[in-house]
């Protein structure tokens, strides 16, 4: 078995097509910036619509979502691929829960692929992906466990490293080849694309703004993103 | 190796890195549909055989010491530039170690992204047939047979983590569309896994959530476990890529292992 050298095949084909939000900034009920390599945690109400915006380009989002009223459910990308039959998110894509149930439904998108493989990066993997000596360096799992026991939102909720399963990449482009071969290939998002879900319950939204400095994922240089939440009234 | 192998039941078993005379520890047949656990020591190798065509064994593993400790599906395809696994490839936990390596595989292609069916499609696909109606032959789902076992090891829902599907072939086009592989796994086909760590092993042998089958008559699985040879320096799992090399380092510095390149290698020739 072969490892061939980290390549993005010559071309792809988006499985979804773009589509842009009417909703404008001016009527967000909440409007953040999370900084390059750092976590974010908070709620989005069932009927919210919520938008990340990669603001400078080849950002990496990795994100978990929590049925804010039963916690044991969860964002889960094997049911997200196996009901969807579909390997990458785009619009209109269901995310599913660890219970079968839609918990969010990608609303509007201007990138075009959205990750579901390829994880978190740890301090632990960065050691076997890339070199022993990665291991004191930041990481999408280090950021997790920053919010799970330091952020008042994660103590109040009680969650903890039991609950971190797989999480979405946003903006990440990780195909996989009809032989298998899966690659982290340079990213597709650009400044300002960004991608909107609409909750379909109560969730618990989970980020970590990628500090990976070793792959293309991000372009080997963390940047960061913007998080805007919509009451469901607002809806076109 | 293609799907639907040519080779010869006898053939296929002849792959094993388990030498012909060597006796099995023990054997024990998971029927079709049902579910199975057990605690699997470190240098043990488990035999998975299917008996049937169109077989699927949903399986997760844990550090069977510190539970918190588990397979990490993101972690095993990233590490090694793959969305499938077979021989050559090993199963990641999420600290950077190898729970278990695939050493032999005679169908090519492992799911690792698919998971497992669960109630409602089971009784949507193949119909209601529970205990009343058919007491042990009723109809089981893999999402059922998985908390079964996994309960028993205080496990729950909160640690079902993304499962590989040994013996079940999904890929996908360019779009990302997914295709199952019919005709994919054979009776005779077998997968050896061997454990590089005291490993809780979750089983369900329920079919896969994307087999179109109409009848429910999922393959029942053999499995036998066997006394492992050490891994060698030049272990097919251990020299498929760099990173497999590091996650071998990893794993014997939690056990303070002996590094390989000291131990006898003769048992693992041309592995």
């Amino acid at each position: 078995m072969e490892i061939k050298s980290i390549t993005s095949p010559a071309s792809f084909k988006l499985s979804a097509p773009l589509k842009e939000s009417p909703l404008t900034e001016a009527t967000a009920i909440n409007s953040e910036i999370c900084a390059a390599g750092e976590p974010w945690m908070g709620r989005v109400a069932k009927g919210q619509t919520f938008r990340i915006v990669d603001l400078e380009g080849n950002q990496a989002v990795d994100t978990l979502f929590f049925n804010a009223n039963n916690l044991e459910e969860r964002y889960s990308p094997a049911h997200t691929v196996q009901k969807s039959g579909q390997l990458y998110l785009g619009l209109g894509s269901k995310l599913y829960s660890s219970n079968a149930q839609v918990m969010a439904t990608i609303s509007a998108d201007t990138c075009g692929r959205h990750d579901t493989l390829g994880g978190a990066c740890a301090s632990e993997s960065n050691t076997v992906r890339y070199a022993m000596e990665k291991r004191p360096m930041h990481s999408c799992r280090d950021n997790f466990m920053t919010a799970l026991t330091t952020f008042p939102l994660a103590e109040e909720i009680g969650l903890d490293v039991r609950d971190i399963g797989a999480n979405i990449n946003f903006f990440m482009n990780v195909p996989v080849l009809p032989d298998g071969e899966l690659y982290f290939a340079d990213g597709i998002s650009g400044a300002g694309k960004y991608v909107e879900i609409v909750a379909e319950m109560d969730l618990i939204v989970l980020i970590s703004n990628c500090p990976q400095l070793n792959n293309p994922c991000n372009g080997y240089n963390p940047t960061p993103i913007k998080l805007l939440t919509w009451e469901a009234t607002n809806h076109a | 190796m293609s799907s639907r192998s040519s080779l010869t039941t006898a053939e296929k078993a002849a792959l094993s890195i388990i030498p012909a005379n060597q006796n099995p520890l023990w054997e024990d047949l998971l029927p079709g549909g049902f579910h199975w656990s057990a605690r699997i020591r470190r240098g043990t190798v488990l035999r998975l055989t299917a008996q049937a065509a169109d077989a699927n064994l949903a399986a997760l593993f844990f550090n069977a010491e510190e539970k918190l400790e588990r397979y990490n599906a993101p972690d095993t395809l990233k590490a090694q530039h793959t969305a499938f696994l077979t021989r050559g490839h090993v199963c990641y936990s999420d600290m950077g170690r190898i729970l278990c390596s695939v050493v032999t595989d005679t169908t090519g292609w492992n799911d690792a992204f698919c998971g497992v069916s669960d109630a409602e499609q089971i009784k949507t696909q193949y119909g209601l047939r529970d205990f009343g109606a058919a007491r042990n032959g009723m109809y089981r789902s893999g999402r059922e047979g998985l908390l079964i076992e996994m309960g028993k090891w205080g496990l729950g829902k909160r640690d079902l983590v993304t499962n590989v599907n040994f013996f079940s072939k999904v890929s996908a086009d360019d779009t990302g569309k997914l295709i199952w592989n019919a005709d994919h796994a054979q009776a005779g086909d077998i997968v050896e896994l061997r454990f590089e760590m005291d490993t809780l092993v979750i089983l369900s042998a329920a079919p896969h959530p994307l087999d179109p089958a109409t009848t429910y008559d999922p393959a029942a699985i053999l499995l036998s476990a066997f006394a492992a040879a050490p891994v060698a320096a030049n272990d097919v799992c251990r020299t498929s890529c760099e990173q497999n090399g590091r996650g071998f380092q990893n794993t014997e510095r939690y056990f303070a292992a002996m590094p390989a390149s000291s131990l006898h290698s003769s048992n693992q020739a041309g592995a």
